[in-house]
């Protein structure tokens, strides 16, 4: 397998209230994030709420500028690629977002909303845009007559998949999932579950998973990275890192899943966030990397 | 699989020993846009005993809060409560004037909500509103109210109690607010605590610190539990038992055990197939279609349409029946359902 996406030391700082004339203080949601992604592979990012996970996300794809840092697709410098090429590049990287309720646009009928990728790359006419859309809608496993309606007019799970439809449109090998099922009843979510395994078989995709469900990342990810405070703790394949955590945090994660095979107190194992330290990833075990 | 033999209900407490709240055939109702009025919570039977924690488990829109909301007679328009009993120390909450009702929410039932913001009031400081409720209910004044204050929050395991409490809810974080939040349902010693989805929205490592928490104050105040969630994982940390619903009806109740590994209705069964983690690498077994909309649901079994053990007799509304003595099931798989 070749790496499809790297990314090498990437920081994001965000400067709360600045001004014109001053700066105010500087948040630094990532903070030194190095991993790459394989070809074909579900590659699951975790951790705490505000750890920097869709941070990430997003400027993996260039929706906010990294503050510094490297990206590179099938090894292009996707950080320093003009606008044209940008966008080029974009149509292979895709993003899918957790809301099911906001991440439509309320007043578009559902087949509008597929379409308008292909509308803004300028692909195909209308015709072969309508039949393009027909055969998102299959494909993500909705009725054909969905195309007429309004995002109202769907259950949370048809809603996804229509997010999903329209993050297809464009043919990308590489969708970033954030928390895409997180807002779901578990047994539809397993229903969009199933329907990201078998799109990503059918159509070779590659997934960057963020979730803060571990059963689910358990479940689905090969490889998993975990954050926190900005910064990859620990990362490494996934039976690797659930069955023998290096991180401290990561064993404070782990045990708190809750499990259906637990009565009574779970024997959980506290991080004490006073003992963190910014120290780089040391490979513990082949491919399993710790901030240890 | 051999069926067991007919049974009667069984799910409600030994003989003789009254439970502190029972809930009979509860029925609420919502006015749809139509103007139809149609049951969000249909015919919801169970016991609750003294100390003991009854998980209710269930689906979005599965009624779950309405169920804790009529308990209270909290339901607003367009839903009304239209039937069923809630007997709470020998009185039907039902029959009981306002003033009445309001001594019991918080003296004897507390709340605890998914989001502290709905319950605690942002322009007070925690220890205000602790402090309210202590003089509502007449429990403590000044010095002595401002004491309990600072003990109910290291109770519950804030840090520094005597400065968090001037704090007000923005000023803390979400963990914190939602320990400040079951102090304030527990300042009045109720008997019963009602916690709807109360690490819902809280990170893994806060949500395991928080049931940590619920079990200790349930040890410390013999607290009975009416604990929501849709969460199965989290039942099987924290129940005695587990009351499944769907569709605005229990279609499974036992003891938590039995519920997780001799699941008896098909929707619980599938909703523990679908749950992710036990098998990495493969596909989940999901349910097929969704919950319909309270007003769309067939006339027979709520769960037919995505039953994949349906059968002729489903056509009908299943009564309750024991597929084992105290697990009670609503479906006609099991004998003495009448199919
Ligand atoms: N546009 C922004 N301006 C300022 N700060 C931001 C902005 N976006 C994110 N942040 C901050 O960056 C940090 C990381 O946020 P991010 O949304 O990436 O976290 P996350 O891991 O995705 O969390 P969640 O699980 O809650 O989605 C947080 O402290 C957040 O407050
Ligand atoms: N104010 C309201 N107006 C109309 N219908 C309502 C109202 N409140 C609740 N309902 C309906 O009652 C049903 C039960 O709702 P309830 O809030 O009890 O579900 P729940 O099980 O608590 O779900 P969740 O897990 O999403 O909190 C739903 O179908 C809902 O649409
Ligand atoms: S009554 Fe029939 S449809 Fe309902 S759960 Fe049982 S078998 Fe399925
Ligand atoms: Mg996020
Ligand atoms: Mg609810």
């Amino acid at each position: 397998m070749t790496a499809l996406l790297e990314v090498g030391h990437l920081v994001k700082d965000f400067s709360a209230h600045g001004s014109l004339f001053r700066k105010g203080p500087v948040t630094r949601a990532v903070d030194d994030v190095t991993f790459s992604i394989e070809t074909g592979e579900t590659f699951g990012l975790v951790g705490e709420s505000g750890s920097g996970k869709t941070t990430t996300g997003r400027c993996l794809l260039r929706l906010i500028e990294p503050t510094s840092g490297e990206v590179r697709f099938r090894d292009e410098n996707v950080l320093a690629m003009p606008p044209r090429e940008l966008r080029r590049t974009r149509r292979h990287l895709q993003m899918v977002f957790q809301d099911p309720y906001s991440s439509l646009d309320p007043r578009m009928r559902a087949g509008a909303s597929v379409a308008e990728p292909l509308v803004i790359h300028r692909i195909g006419n209308r015709q072969a845009r309508d039949a393009r859309v027909a055969t998102l809608f299959d494909l993500v496993g909705l009725p054909a007559d969905a195309a007429a309606r309004y995002p109202h007019e769907f259950s949370g799970g048809q809603r996804q998949r229509i997010g999903l439809a329209r993050a297809l449109a464009l043919e990308p090998s590489l969708l970033v999932l954030d928390e895409p099922v997180s807002a779901l009843d578990v047994s539809v979510q397993a229903q969009v579950v199933n329907l990201l395994l078998d799109l990503q078989q059918r159509l070779g995709l590659t997934y960057l998973f963020i979730a803060h469900d571990l059963r689910l990342v358990r479940q689905i990810c090969s490889r998993v990275a975990v954050m926190y405070r900005g910064r990859i703790v620990e990362l490494g394949p996934a039976d690797r890192l659930f069955d023998a955590p290096a991180h401290g945090y990561t064993r404070a994660l782990l045990t708190a899943i809750p499990r259906l095979d637990v009565t009574g107190r779970l024997d959980r194992v506290e991080y004490d966030e006073a003992s963190f330290e910014r120290l780089p990833l040391s490979e513990v075990a082949a491919g399993h990397w710790a901030a240890v | 699989m051999t069926p067991p033999a007919p049974a009667p209900a069984t799910s409600q407490p030994a003989h003789g020993v009254a439970p502190l709240l029972s809930v009979e055939d509860l029925t609420t109702v919502f006015r749809l846009a139509d103007g139809r009025e149609a049951p969000a919570v249909d015919g919801v039977s169970f016991t609750i005993a003294s100390g003991e924690t009854l998980g209710l488990v269930g689906e979005s829109g599965s009624g779950k809060s309405v169920t804790a909301l009529s308990i209270v007679r909290l339901v607003r328009p367009p839903g009304r409560i239209t039937g069923g009993r809630v007997v709470i120390d020998g009185h039907n909450v039902f029959d009981l004037d306002e003033r009445e009702m309001r001594s019991i929410r918080g003296r004897r039932i507390g709340f605890v909500f998914q989001e502290p913001m709905v319950a605690l009031d942002p322009v007070y400081t925690i220890g205000a509103q602790i402090e309210e409720t202590l003089a509502v209910h007449a429990l403590a004044r000044g010095a002595a109210a401002r004491r309990r204050v600072i003990e109910l929050l290291d109770a519950v395991r804030i840090p520094r109690p005597d400065e968090r409490a001037d704090a007000y809810p923005h000023q803390l974080s979400g963990g914190l607010r939602q320990r400040a939040m079951i102090a304030l349902a527990l300042s009045a010693e109720p008997a019963l605590v009602i916690a709807d989805e109360p690490t819902t929205a809280l990170d893994v490592t806060v949500q395991a610190e928080i049931l940590d928490l619920l079990r200790d104050m349930r040890r410390a105040f013999n607290l009975s539990l009416l604990l929501i969630t849709h969460d199965l994982g989290v039942v099987a940390g924290m129940a005695d038992r587990v009351a499944v619903m769907y569709a605005g009806r229990i279609v499974e109740q036992a003891p938590t055990a039995d519920v997780l590994h001799a699941p008896a209705h098909p929707y619980t069964r599938g909703l523990l197939a679908s749950m992710p983690g036990a098998r990495p690498g493969t596909r989940l077994e999901a349910i097929a279609g969704t919950v319909p909309p309270i007003g769309s649901l067939p006339i027979g079994c709520a769960f037919a349409p995505r039953c994949p053990r349906r059968f002729e007799a489903c056509d009908e509304r299943p009564p309750i029946t024991a597929a084992a003595p105290g697990h009670d099931v609503r479906c006609f798989l099991y004998p003495g359902a009448g199919a």
